[in-house]
């Protein structure tokens, strides 16, 4: 994955300068699309006892493996079909994406916190400061992330808690070094040493000054992160260590169409697709959000 | 100077790893559970016991048993497995080449489609095919191994069942194979029998994880080749005759290749990562798999063996790619 870096953002503007922003943000298609998706996708979370034709946990033996609308011996109201145990896959897949979001929102915003505040340190004292962080990130990047994520869900018990402090634990390492390599640029720029000159503190000179126009970069990133979120609660769900059974997740469903994939394959498919459409979607909005933010990318 | 470069590099490796198996020690220590009562059988008295603990250094404090691990590790111990009752570095040497095997033929994949798909779309600029490569680029780049490797599961697995859904080779054909490498054994030994049953074990793992890889190398490659082929001594090549596909390769690729060839390494590093999960999907017999087995059985010293096992591999690579780009990078070499 590549990483944002938007170098040269001139001192924070007012008014004007945000409704360009804005402006530039919603002629950029990835945005509007991607971002229209997630918005769908986070109503649909919201709303979902309404939308949900079925309850996910009400079992139906009778219609065990029923397939989708359109395949012989589908049967009405199931529009895309049942699983195993009766239960309504489309009903599981509305549900499942409540803990697909919370996880991505949370997790993201987590690691972006922590990575954030730990590049912001490193990139204005440097020093033995920038030297531990760095070490740090260095340590981090050795482990394998999906491996890394396994063993903190097995060590802090399986459940959404854990899932989103194993992601924030292991990613943050994606924001710090940005933020890092941000703030290095931003602390030589005239409005810094200007902010210096005038005597503010160094807090106020990292949180008003330079933060605001670290925030661009960060935006883009987050977004990456969230699809990133998405994918490895999946990972967990797939292999077991999220959340309880009874819990419709799209890792966990896509886990249980696998064992009966030759004969029930609609069961994997659903989930594949639900999965796939998110992460693209947030990928293409972190894109678009990296493009439209970005003056040097945008010339 | 590059000597004192080099030394420098090696320190910094030598930390990275001391730092891994902190974390890793650390993790595992609070873990619930007593890992000797795990690895004894039910019959073992209480000396049994107290000598396996006093043996593996977990009667004293957490940092002499940190000592103690480190000294084990150095001779090569890295303890028994506890669900697999064997020494950690055999069953993890047994497992790596399946893994290394798996990786190198994805990064293959990676390096040959990718650097394809970039010098035509670099000949192809400004035409129709090339929004068409930078939408499928874009497309494989937005999805990781792990979708990409379940897709694949649906295509070739159900849709259009041509390869085998699990396993690294067929049973009845593996007997012969004497070394771990079946590949490169089979291979040599001219068995092609064996080599195309491993090819078509291997082919959807190697997409699911090479896939990504030749998209960033196609993306990252034909970037830079656009930017040479804008370049005046280019210019000059094509005011002197020269043909576009000659241009490409002989004057814009060795000028494109530094960064492309940094970025691959970093990208590749990903790419063992990513056969954790890969392994896992297709029952692979990798380190991959084995770890989270290893996890699922909270099997202590095996996962911290494979963990090291995964941290020396990325470290590898990374000193690897550094030296590599220096080489690529005459500038560079003299700093």
């Amino acid at each position: 994955m590549m990483e944002a870096s938007a170098s040269s953002f001139v001192a924070p503007g007012g008014p004007a300068l945000r409704a360009r922003r804005l402006a530039a943000l919603l002629a950029e298609p990835k945005v509007t699309l991607g971002g229209g998706f997630i918005l769908a996708l986070i109503l649909v979370a919201l709303f979902a006892p309404w939308i949900a034709p079925k309850n996910p946990l009400d079992q139906e033996l009778m219609l065990a493996s029923v397939p989708p609308v359109g395949f012989t011996g589908a049967e009405p109201g199931y529009l895309l079909g049942a699983d195993d145990l009766g239960r309504d896959v489309l009903s599981r897949l509305i549900y499942g994406s409540r803990i697909a979001l919370i996880v991505a929102f949370v997790a993201a915003s987590l690691a972006a916190f922590i990575g954030t505040a730990l590049g912001l340190i490193a990139g204005w004292y440097r020093g033995w400061a920038d030297g531990l962080i760095s070490r740090l990130v260095d340590i981090w990047m050795a482990f394998p992330p999906v491996l890394l994520s396994i063993l903190l869900v097995a060590v802090l018990g399986a459940g959404v808690g854990s899932v989103i402090a194993a992601i924030a634990i292991i990613d943050w390492t994606r924001f710090c070094r940005v933020v890092r390599a941000e703030t290095m640029a931003q602390a030589e720029a005239d409005y810094v040493v200007a902010a210096r000159a005038i005597g503010f503190p160094p807090i106020h000179i990292l949180m008003r000054e330079i933060l605001p126009n670290v925030v661009p970069a960060l935006l883009a990133l987050v977004s990456l992160e969230m699809g990133i979120a998405v994918i490895v609660e999946a990972i967990l769900s797939f292999v077991g260590l999220s959340v309880a059974s009874d819990t419709p997740t799209w890792g966990g469903m896509i886990a249980e169409g696998r064992q009966f994939i030759h004969q029930t394959w609609w069961l994997f498919a659903a989930p594949l697709v639900a999965l796939f459409a998110t992460v693209l979607a947030f990928n293409q909005l972190g894109d678009g959000l990296r493009r439209a933010l970005d003056p040097v990318l945008r010339r | 100077m590059i000597a004192i470069a080099v030394l420098r590099r090696l320190l910094v490796a030598a930390a990275t790893l001391i730092g891994v198996a902190i974390v890793v020690f650390a993790l595992l220590r609070v873990v619930p559970g007593d890992p000797v009562s795990m690895m004894i059988s039910p019959g073992a008295s209480p000396a049994d016991i107290a000598a396996l603990r006093a043996h593996y250094g977990l009667d004293g404090s957490l940092l002499s048993q940190f000592v103690v691990w480190v000294r084990y590790a150095l001779r090569g111990d890295f303890g028994v497995s506890i669900s697999l009752k064997r020494d950690v570095l055999a069953l993890v040497g047994e497992r790596l080449p399946a893994t290394l095997e798996l990786a190198t033929a994805a990064l293959a994949f990676a390096v040959i489609v990718g650097g394809a798909v970039a010098i035509l779309g670099a000949m192809a600029r400004r035409t129709w095919a090339e929004p068409v490569i930078d939408t499928v680029t874009g497309l494989l780049l937005a999805v990781p191994d792990f979708v990409w490797a379940l897709a694949l599961v649906l295509a070739f697995g159900v849709v259009w069942p041509l390869l085998p859904l699990t396993g690294r080779i067929d049973p009845s054909v593996a007997s012969g194979m004497t070394t771990p490498f079946y590949l490169v054994e089979s291979l040599l030994r001219l068995r092609f029998d064996v080599f195309f049953d491993l090819l078509r074990h291997l082919a959807m793992p190697t997409l699911a994880l090479g896939l990504p890889l030749a998209a960033v190398i196609a993306r990252v490659l034909k970037g830079a080749l656009n930017e040479a082929m804008a370049q005046d001594y280019v210019l000059l090549a094509r005011l002197k005759g020269m043909s576009e596909l000659r241009l490409v390769l002989q004057e814009a690729l060795r000028n494109a290749i530094g960064p492309t060839l940094a970025l691959t390494g970093v990208q590749f590093t990903f790419l063992i990562g990513g056969t954790v999960i890969v392994e896992r999907i297709f029952a692979y017999p990798g380190i991959g798999n084995m770890a989270i087995e290893a996890v699922i059985n909270r099997d202590l010293p095996l996962i911290q063996g494979l963990v090291l096992a995964f941290a020396v591999i990325f470290i590898l690579i990374n000193i690897a790619v550094d030296l590599m780009v220096a080489l690529f990078n005459p500038k560079l070499a003299h700093a």
